[in-house]
């Protein structure tokens, strides 16, 4: 794995960045993958197709990387099944809780400058430094 | 109909963002956040990119009164800053840094068949339904980050 991507990187950010921009100009939505995700896990009328369509199009995008673009997708995770479930369980109750990640705060709520996803993307980004920082430093990145 | 389907597009191309900007490997997101050690600042372009588009975009496309197969854009209206929205972000960010997942990278490599990737998802599945089980307010708050609830439109601004 290259450390440092600078060209593809920017590259990525731009597609992730059109893929939210289709989602708005389209469907009028904003692309928060947790809040489509978490939508998906009890049936509303009308709330629940378009969800559907758009993780679809996650995997199967996902399934064209690991055919045409095999190294993104070769993922190695360090970590046991315990921690690997914890940080899971995590992510889905803060999302909920925080109504949004990485995506619906960090990129579609920071480009429109929305007050609660500045600062709940300062906030995810500390405390995601934090753990980081704990699990390589106290758990040797073998956590 | 075409609404529904037409998100399927955006999910596609948001996937191949992720692995073209390799994203979708966790090494690459916990390189940055533990900034200690061997920094790489990837990720920080990768959000200079998706901002800067959206930045963007987002101005022209709400010039427009109605999204294109929409009845109307249902943006997040909410502004204030409550204790559920910052103990929600320092919960998931404590997820994120441990192993390097977030939900978008986490769905698409489903498909790899990993083990940590599926246990991950799995995870993240049962932790939303608890949390909208066990919080019953839920059904009242604007989803300020995302997918749309219906009483969106009524959040306080």
């Amino acid at each position: 794995m290259e450390h440092f991507t600078p060209i593809s990187s920017l590259i990525g950010g731009i597609i992730i960045g059109l893929a939210a921009s289709l989602m708005l100009f389209l469907n009028g939505r904003i692309c928060g993958v947790s809040g489509i995700f978490g939508g998906l896990l009890h049936f509303k009328k009308g709330e629940t197709l378009w969800r559907f369509s758009f993780v679809a199009g996650l995997i199967c995008g996902g399934l064209l990387l690991l055919l045409y673009h095999p190294q993104s997708m070769a993922i190695t995770i360090p970590y046991s099944g315990p921690t690997v479930m914890l940080a899971g369980l995590l992510v889905g109750i803060g999302t909920r809780m925080g109504s949004g990640c990485t995506s619906g705060h960090g990129i579609c709520g920071v480009s429109r400058l929305a007050p609660r996803s500045l600062v709940a993307t300062v906030v995810f980004l500390a405390s995601g430094s934090v753990a980081a920082i704990a699990v390589s430093q106290f758990m040797g990145g073998q956590a | 109909m075409m609404a529904h389907v037409v998100t399927f597009v955006s999910g596609l191309l948001f996937a191949l963002g992720l692995g073209i900007s390799q994203m979708t490997q966790p090494q690459k997101i916990t390189n940055f956040l533990n900034f200690t050690g061997d920094w790489d600042p990837s990720l920080l372009l990768v959000m200079v990119g998706a901002t800067g588009i959206y930045f963007i975009t987002h101005q022209l496309i709400l010039r427009r009164p109605v999204p294109v197969m929409g009845i109307r854009f249902q943006l997040p209206t909410r502004r204030e800053i409550d204790r559920p929205l910052i103990m929600g972000a320092v919960l998931f960010g404590i997820g994120w840094g441990m192993v390097g997942f977030c939900p978008g990278p986490a769905l698409a490599s489903i498909v790899t068949g990993n083990e940590s990737v599926l246990i991950f998802v799995l995870a993240m599945g049962v932790g939303m339904y608890a949390f909208e089980v066990l919080d019953v307010r839920f059904s009242m708050e604007p989803d300020g980050g995302a997918g749309l609830l219906p009483r969106q439109s009524v959040g306080k601004t």
